[in-house]
C-alpha cells in the first residue's frame, strides 16, 4: 500500500461518509424543502470527493476526463432537479392554501 | 486494497437500500422521486468504485447514463404534473 492507495482511502471514506450523511437526512428530516437540502448537498459532496480519491488509480488520462465529466454531470443535474422540486412543492402549497381561505369571493 | 474496496462498495449499497425506504414511507410525489434521484448519485458512485476495483473501465459509462437518467426522470415527473393539473 503506497502513498497514492492512502490518498485513495482517505477521500473515498470520507465521501462515503457525506452519502451516508445523505441518506440519513433523507430518511429523518421532517420536511420536503429539508430532505431536498440534505440529498442534493451531501451527494454531490460524496460524488466529488470520491472522484478525486479515484483519481490516481487510472490508468489513463481518457479514463481521468471521462471521470471528471460524471462530476459535472452529476453537479448539473443535481442542482437542476433540486429547483425544480422545489418549485413545483412550492407551487403546490400556494394552491391548497389559496383553496383553503375561507372567503376568497 | 481490494477488501477496503468491497467494504465501502457495501456500505453505498446499504445507504443506497435505507434510502430506498423513502420510497415506501414518503407522503408526497417529491419524496418519492428525490428517493429517485438518491439511487442515480450513490449508483453512479458504487459504479465509479467497481470500474476502479475490477478495472473495467465500461462501467464509467454505465456510471454517466445512470446519473443523466435519474434527473431526466425527475424533469419528466415535474412537467408532466404540471401539466395533468
Amino acid at each position: 500500500m503506497n502513498g497514492w492507495d492512502i490518498f485513495t482511502l482517505t477521500f473515498c471514506s470520507l465521501g462515503v461518509l457525506f452519502f451516508i450523511a445523505g441518506t440519513l437526512g433523507l430518511l429523518r428530516f421532517p420536511d420536503v424543502y429539508s430532505r431536498i437540502h440534505a440529498l442534493t448537498k451531501a451527494d454531490n459532496l460524496g460524488v466529488g470527493l470520491i472522484v478525486v480519491g479515484l483519481i490516481p488509480q487510472v490508468s489513463d488520462l481518457y479514463q481521468l476526463f471521462k471521470l471528471l465529466i460524471i462530476w459535472v454531470f452529476i453537479l448539473i443535474s443535481s442542482a437542476i432537479s433540486c429547483h425544480l422540486v422545489a418549485q413545483q412543492e412550492f407551487k403546490q402549497r400556494v394552491k391548497k392554501a389559496v383553496l383553503e381561505q375561507p372567503n376568497v369571493n | 486494497m481490494d477488501t477496503i474496496y468491497s467494504v465501502l462498495l457495501v456500505v453505498l449499497l446499504l445507504s443506497l437500500l435505507f434510502g430506498l425506504f423513502r420510497i415506501i414511507l414518503g407522503p408526497t410525489k417529491a419524496d418519492r422521486i428525490l428517493a429517485a434521484q438518491l439511487f442515480g448519485s450513490v449508483g453512479s458512485a458504487t459504479l465509479m468504485l467497481q470500474a476502479v476495483l475490477t478495472e473495467n473501465w465500461g462501467l464509467l459509462d454505465v456510471a454517466m447514463i445512470l446519473a443523466i437518467l435519474a434527473s431526466i426522470a425527475l424533469i419528466a415527473f415535474v412537467k408532466l404534473g404540471d401539466k395533468k393539473e
